[in-house]
C-alpha cells in the first residue's frame, strides 16, 4: 500500500515498523561481501567457505550474547515463521510419549495460530487462552491450564498489532516449576526490550532479522541444550545437523550485524521511540470517539494503535499514504483478509470498532517533527471520513 | 493496488450525504465485514432524479459507491435495477478480487433503495435482493 520509502520528491514518513524495516546502512555493508567475492559454501573444505562457517558462528555468537544464550543454543532459520512452526511440530512431535496438549493463547501470530490448528488436525489438543481488554495473558490461567500431558506453552514476547508486553518470565517460571518447555515468539521484541533467556526460563524463542535493521528471509530459533525437538527441514549436515540447506551467509551476517547494534542501542532508543509513542497517544486520544488499543504501560515503546470510531482503517490508511505516511490496520498479514483483527477481538473489541484501528510502529529514523506531521494530518482525514460513515453521530460530523 | 478511477472516486466521492425528503432508501452491509452502504433517492415518474449516499467501509467500497450513485442518476427504476456489480467495477476500472464484494453491496443496496420506493408507493417489490448482511466472503462473486 505504501510508496517507496526512498523517493525524493515527495515527503515520507514510514510509521509501520512492525511490519518491517529497512536494512540499516551499515548491517547492509557487513552483509555485501557475502553476495559476491567471499561467496562460498561454509560445508566446502576451500579457504572461502571455511571463513564463511567462521563468519556464521561469529554472528551465531551475537545472537547468543543478544538473549542471554549459549552459542551452541542458537540455530538459524528462513525467518520468524519457520522458526515458529519448527517449534510447535518438532516439540510435538519429539515429545509425543509425554503427551499430545499445547497450551498458547489467542493473540499469537498466524505462523503459531496456523500450526496449532494444523498441529490438532494431527490429533493433538491445543488450548488457546483468552486475553484481558489489554491483550495480556493472565499467568493464572496459564498454571490453571496445564495437564499432565502438557508438552508445550508458546506465549508470545509482545504482540504485533497492539504492542502489548505478556508477563514471560512469570509464565517462564510456572513453566519451569512443571517442568513443561516454554517457548516465545520473540518477533516483535527483539531490540526493542531486553531479553534474558535465563532470567525468564525460556527454552525457545524465535526471532526475525527484518524486524530490528537487518534483512529479510533470515532468523534464529534458540533452543536450550537439553530440550528434545525434531527437525523441521531435513537434509544436509548444516546447523549442527538441525536445519538442513546451504546457509544464508549474508543474511545470517546481516542479522549478527543486526541483532548487536539494536540490543546495543536498547537503553537509549527504548526511551526515546517511548516518549514519542506516549506524546502521540495523548494527544491523538484528545480526538472524540478515538480509543487506544493495547495496554497503557505494558506495551512495545514504538507502538501506538489507536481506533477511531465511526469509520474504518483502510480508508484512513490511503488518504494517510497520499501524504506520505506509512502505518498499517493491526497486521499487514490482514491487508487480504476481510476479518477484523483476531487480536482485536479476541481483546473483546467490537467488529465495527476493530475496523476502525490503525497500527503506528516507530523506528530510528522517525523524530518529533515526524509525528507532529502525522497528529497535523490525521484530524482532517478523520473528519473527512466520518462526514461520509452513516455511523458518525451529528455531533461529530 | 487501486486503479486511478477507484482512487479518485475515493478521494472525491460524488453524491456524499442524504436527501431529506428522498422517497427510497435502502442500507447493506454488515460491520463485521467492516463496510455499511445507505443510499438515499429521490425518485419522480419511476425515473431517479438525485442520489446520494453515506458509507462507511474501505476505499473500495467508499468508491463504489461514489460511482454507483453517478451511474443511476437520470436513469429509469428499471435500468438502474439492472446494474450489476460489474458494470461499477469495470467504470471504476476495475476492483482487486478481494474487494469485488464492495460493488455487489452497491448494486445491493440500490435494489434496497428502489424496493423501499415501490413498498411506499404501495406496489409490489421487485423481489428480495440476495442479502450480504449474512455475508460469509465465500460466494461466487468473493472467489471470482
Amino acid at each position: 500500500m505504501c510508496a517507496e520509502v526512498i523517493e525524493t520528491d515527495k515527503k515520507i514518513v514510514y510509521m509501520d515498523h512492525a511490519a518491517t524495516t529497512y536494512v540499516a546502512p551499515e548491517v547492509m555493508e557487513a552483509m555485501l561481501p557475502y553476495f559476491s567475492v567471499k561467496f562460498g559454501n561454509p560445508s566446502s573444505v576451500c579457504g572461502i567457505g571455511q571463513e564463511n562457517k567462521t563468519k556464521i558462528d561469529e554472528a551465531r555468537a551475537k545472537v547468543a550474547v543478544a538473549i542471554n544464550a549459549e552459542p551452541n543454543e542458537i540455530y538459524f532459520t528462513g525467518g520468524g515463521s519457520e522458526s515458529d512452526n519448527w517449534v510447535l511440530k518438532g516439540i510435538a512431535f519429539a515429545n509425543i510419549r509425554k503427551g499430545k496438549h499445547i497450551i498458547t493463547t489467542v493473540v499469537e501470530h498466524h505462523a503459531i495460530l496456523h500450526a496449532a490448528e494444523w498441529l490438532q488436525s494431527q490429533g493433538f489438543e491445543v488450548t488457546c487462552l483468552p486475553v484481558d481488554q489489554y491483550g495480556m495473558v493472565s499467568p493464572l490461567d496459564v498454571e490453571k491450564a496445564i495437564r499432565p500431558d502438557t508438552i508445550l506453552i508458546s506465549v508470545m514476547y509482545a504482540n504485533n498489532e497492539v504492542g502489548t508486553i505478556q508477563p514471560i518470565a512469570e509464565i517462564g517460571a510456572i513453566a519451569r516449576a512443571h517442568g513443561i518447555y516454554f517457548h516465545t515468539d520473540a518477533v516483535q521484541a527483539i531490540g526493542h526490550v531486553p531479553i534474558d533467556v535465563k532470567a525468564e526460563h525460556i527454552d525457545l524463542l524465535s526471532l526475525s532479522g527484518h524486524k530490528f535493521y537487518g534483512p529479510k528471509g533470515v532468523g534464529a530459533l534458540y533452543v536450550r541444550r537439553g530440550v528434545r525437538i525434531h527437525n523441521l527441514i531435513h537434509g544436509g549436515a548444516q546447523e549442527r545437523r538441525h536445519r538442513a540447506g546451504t546457509e544464508n551467509v549474508p543474511g545470517i551476517v546481516g542479522l549478527g550485524a543486526a541483532i548487536e547494534r539494536a540490543v546495543a542501542v536498547i537503553p537509549e532508543e527504548s526511551v526515546r521511540l517511548a516518549a514519542l509513542r506516549d506524546y502521540m497517544i495523548s494527544e491523538l486520544l484528545k480526538l472524540p470517539g478515538s480509543h487506544l488499543n493495547g495496554h497503557p504501560t505494558e506495551r512495545l515503546p514504538n507502538n501506538v494503535n489507536i481506533t477511531f470510531e465511526y469509520i474504518e482503517g483502510e480508508s484512513i490508511l490511503l488518504h494517510l499514504d497520499t501524504f506520505g505516511i506509512c502505518a498499517s490496520t493491526g497486521s499487514a498479514c490482514n491487508s487480504a483478509s476481510f476479518e477484523s483483527s483476531h487480536v482485536l477481538t479476541a481483546m473483546g473489541v467490537p467488529h465495527e470498532i476493530a475496523h476502525g484501528s490503525v497500527r503506528f510502529t516507530l523506528g530510528e529514523w522517525n523524530t518529533e517533527t515526524d509525528v507532529s506531521y502525522v497528529l497535523e494530518k490525521l484530524p482532517e482525514i478523520i473528519h473527512k471520513l466520518r462526514s461520509l460513515s452513516p455511523l458518525t453521530p451529528e455531533e461529530l460530523r | 493496488m487501486y486503479s486511478e478511477k477507484v482512487m479518485d472516486h475515493f478521494m472525491n466521492p460524488r453524491n456524499v450525504g442524504t436527501i431529506e425528503d428522498a422517497n427510497g432508501v435502502g442500507e447493506e452491509g454488515n460491520p463485521s465485514c467492516g463496510d455499511i452502504m445507505k443510499m438515499y433517492l429521490m425518485i419522480e415518474n419511476d425515473i431517479i432524479v438525485d442520489a446520494k449516499f453515506q458509507t462507511f467501509g474501505c476505499g473500495a467500497a467508499i468508491a463504489s459507491s461514489s460511482m454507483a450513485t453517478e451511474m443511476i442518476k437520470g436513469k429509469t427504476l428499471e435500468e438502474a435495477w439492472q446494474l450489476s456489480n460489474k458494470a461499477v467495477a469495470e467504470a471504476l476500472d476495475g476492483l482487486p478480487a478481494i474487494k469485488m464484494h464492495c460493488s455487489v453491496l452497491a448494486e445491493e443496496t440500490i435494489h434496497k433503495a428502489i424496493n423501499d420506493y415501490l413498498i411506499k408507493q404501495g406496489r409490489e417489490s421487485w423481489g428480495e435482493p440476495a442479502s450480504c448482511s449474512s455475508c460469509d466472503h465465500d460466494c461466487d462473486v468473493c472467489c471470482e
